[in-house]
């Protein structure tokens, strides 16, 4: 004998019920034939003697009734009914199965069912659309692989052969008439062979180049206004006769001393499009940096001239005393003018 | 041999009794090791001294001195050695033999026999015929489109942005759950010449799917280090809309031709030089460094870069003859493993 009210008692509310899942709102209820999930007077499978639930395996479904007569087999207490594919005639199997059946239970099947159907169909839908596939990595790969990426970055040097790179199309002439450098070059070759004879020539030349950069650097303020000022140096150096080796160092020390205002000068640097609307900022800046450049420029040719003539000697510019020693050749002159 | 006794003998606190049992030799010591180790030395005096080992002493103190003065001596022989050898080249002046090199993975790689001759008519005129052969002579311009996997999270939207700027003509699309076989086609219909695809693992990229449009080569590459704008050191501004140059490094064989065509494509054939910007694919050991770049020069001999916009690594996975098909493609060239990464010294780009 089946006594329901008895077995919800003990379950439901009072003693241990093995597939109550409580949380701090509701109760649910595990069990696998349970018509909504809940853990309610009228949805528990072991307390209801009259029961009927919807499952599908494999996307077919099926209507479960429970025949209380056969309580004591409980491994064949439920009936299986198959359902058709279609919707609307598996509605009417399930009407017609639980026909005489309470209005809730009906209820509550035909509403898993309507459920069940629509996520198989997302289901199908799924398939078809774009899988995630997920590739497992390797722990041990991946770390061997950033190693040798490090190394590979270390190995590559890539400023270096970036730099190399970009000098040697310069070489080549891939940037045509843009930058005047190719000029020194031609102007140190000329000298090597002969000094005096081309020299008038390259004032010429050097003139005519002022003219021609001005011109043609008119993005780039502070660089052609740079070279200007590097021209002036060499033309004031020949009017002062000054060596013309010296003019290397005068040169490249310019150009050495500015590493970080390079930098500075780059990022204040306009392109044409933002030219024109700071020329006036800029000029004043300019003066200023000129100036100091020069101040600077001074003291640096000062300390540098010394050091590639002397080598390794004075490497720092440190206080020292020069002291020079002087030989006395009076005595062999009094003897003179005795004798 | 004595000499070699006393210094293993050594150690900082019973100095005094070693030095008198050094002397002794064999007389009453301290340690027992120390006689047992006289013991074997007397016995196989005549033989060549037994390996002593630094790691057979149980004491770590004693073990780590004894690893050090190791350590110490042979750094001194070591310079020893380079003295005189230094001494021995400047004695000889200009007759001194080359330096030697040392050896570096680059110097010992395995010769690749798919590495291209500059000279080579047959490579010269498969790439004359192949694919990128239209845009080299001039007849396309690029145009890429940028998207990314199912989602993406702020910092690969941030980095497609950043790439955008980088490569000229290039638009980022949203991808909306959209499949690439689909997409290709519009694509196509609206000139577009490349499919940049940035897959995302994790709220970081990983991977790049690089597709040629009209019917070209898909190179899927593993992506590494990527370094957004903001993270950069000592950066400049923004890039400027000039087309930058580029530079190819290091691309050998002929699936490094193949691919560094691929990479150049990406960028218009006409560089502006004003513009100052430059983009490099380095290639070093498989691994392709991406850098922007602007420059300037400040005498013919000297050049400043300064690093702006984003960097990353690129590795190569596969190349796919047509477009972007992963299962029914025709693969070039797949990264096996086990075959490809068992020799150090083996590099396929």
């Amino acid at each position: 004998m089946q006594h329901d009210d008895v077995i919800w008692d003990i379950i439901g509310n009072q003693q241990f019920c093995s597939f109550k899942v409580k949380t701090k709102s509701q109760s649910f209820c595990r069990n696998e034939y349970n018509l909504t999930g809940l853990c309610n007077r009228s949805s528990c499978p072991l307390a209801n003697s009259q029961y009927a639930t919807i499952r599908e395996e494999k996307g077919q479904c099926f209507l479960y009734m429970k025949v209380i007569e056969r309580a004591a087999f409980p491994s064949k207490m439920w009936e299986k009914v198959k359902l058709s594919k279609n919707y609307e005639k598996a509605l009417e199997q399930i009407d017609e199965n639980l026909i005489y059946w309470p209005r809730f239970i009906r209820h509550k099947c035909k509403q898993r069912f309507t459920k069940i159907t629509q996520y198989l169909i997302r289901m199908r839908k799924l398939v078809l659309k774009r899988q995630r596939k997920l590739v497992p990595l390797s722990r041990k790969v991946e770390q061997r692989e950033k190693r040798k990426e490090e190394k590979a970055l270390i190995a590559a040097q890539l400023d270096n052969a970036i730099e190399k790179e970009l000098l040697e199309r310069l070489k080549q002439g891939t940037y045509g008439d843009i930058y005047n450098f190719p000029v020194h070059a031609f102007d140190k070759a000329l000298e090597q062979q002969d000094e005096e004879s081309e020299s008038e020539s390259e004032e010429e030349e050097e003139e005519e180049d002022e003219e021609e950069e001005e011109e043609v650097m008119n993005n780039t303020h502070i660089v052609s206004q740079r070279l200007h000022t590097v021209n002036q140096e060499f033309i004031s150096g020949r009017l002062c006769l000054q060596d013309v080796g010296k003019r290397e160092f005068v040169a490249e020390e310019e150009v050495e001393e500015s590493d970080l205002s390079d930098f500075e000068d780059m990022n204040k640097l306009r392109t044409s499009s933002d030219e024109e609307e700071e020329d006036e900022e800029e000029s004043s800046e300019e003066e200023e940096e000129e100036e100091e450049e020069m101040e600077v420029e001074m003291k640096a040719s000062k300390s540098k001239g010394k050091s590639p003539a002397n080598g390794s000697v004075v490497r720092k510019k440190r206080a020292y005393v020069e002291i020079e020693y002087e030989q006395e050749t009076e005595p062999t002159s009094k003897s003179r003018t005795t004798s | 041999i004595q000499d070699n006794k006393g210094k293993k003998k050594k150690n900082k606190k019973p100095k005094k009794k070693e030095t008198v049992s050094e002397k002794g030799n064999g007389e009453g010591s301290g340690a027992e090791q120390k006689e047992e180790a006289k013991a074997e030395k007397s016995e196989a005096a005549t033989a060549f001294p037994p390996t002593f080992s630094v790691s057979e002493i149980k004491n770590k103190q004693r073990r780590h001195l004894m690893f050090m003065k190791l350590k110490q001596e042979k750094r001194q022989q070591k310079m020893q050695l380079k003295k005189k050898k230094k001494k021995e080249r400047e004695a000889l002046g200009d007759k001194a033999p080359p330096k030697e090199v040392p050896k570096t993975i680059e110097n010992q790689r395995v010769y690749d026999e798919t590495t291209v001759d500059p000279e080579d008519e047959e490579v010269a005129f498969d790439e004359g015929t192949d694919e990128f052969s239209a845009y080299f002579n001039g007849l396309t311009n690029p145009k890429v489109l940028i998207t990314t996997s199912d989602r993406p999270r702020g910092r690969t939207v941030r980095f497609c942005e950043q790439l955008a700027t980088v490569i000229p003509n290039a638009h980022v699309y949203y991808r909306r759950g959209l499949a690439l076989k689909r997409i290709i086609p519009q694509c196509v219909a609206r000139n577009f010449t490349y499919l940049m695809v940035i897959n995302e693992d994790r709220k970081v990229p990983n991977g790049m799917v690089l597709c040629h449009l009209p019917d070209g080569p898909t190179a899927h590459f593993k992506m590494s280090s990527v370094r957004l704008r903001k993270e950069m050191k000592r950066r400049g501004k923004d890039p400027t809309e000039h087309s930058p140059e580029v530079i190819l490094n290091n691309f050998t064989t002929r699936l490094g031709h193949s691919i560094g065509r691929l990479l150049a494509a990406l960028f218009p054939q006409d560089p502006q030089f004003v513009g100052r910007q430059v983009a490099t694919f380095h290639n070093q050991r498989d691994f392709i460094f991406f850098r922007f770049h602007r420059y300037i020069f400040k005498n013919e001999k000297k050049v400043g870069i300064q690093e702006l916009g984003p960097r990353f690594t690129l590795k190569l996975r596969s190349l796919q003859k047509g477009t972007f098909d992963s299962k029914f493609g025709e693969y070039e060239w797949v990264l096996k493993r086990h075959e490809m990464d068992a020799c150090r010294r083996k590099f396929q780009l």
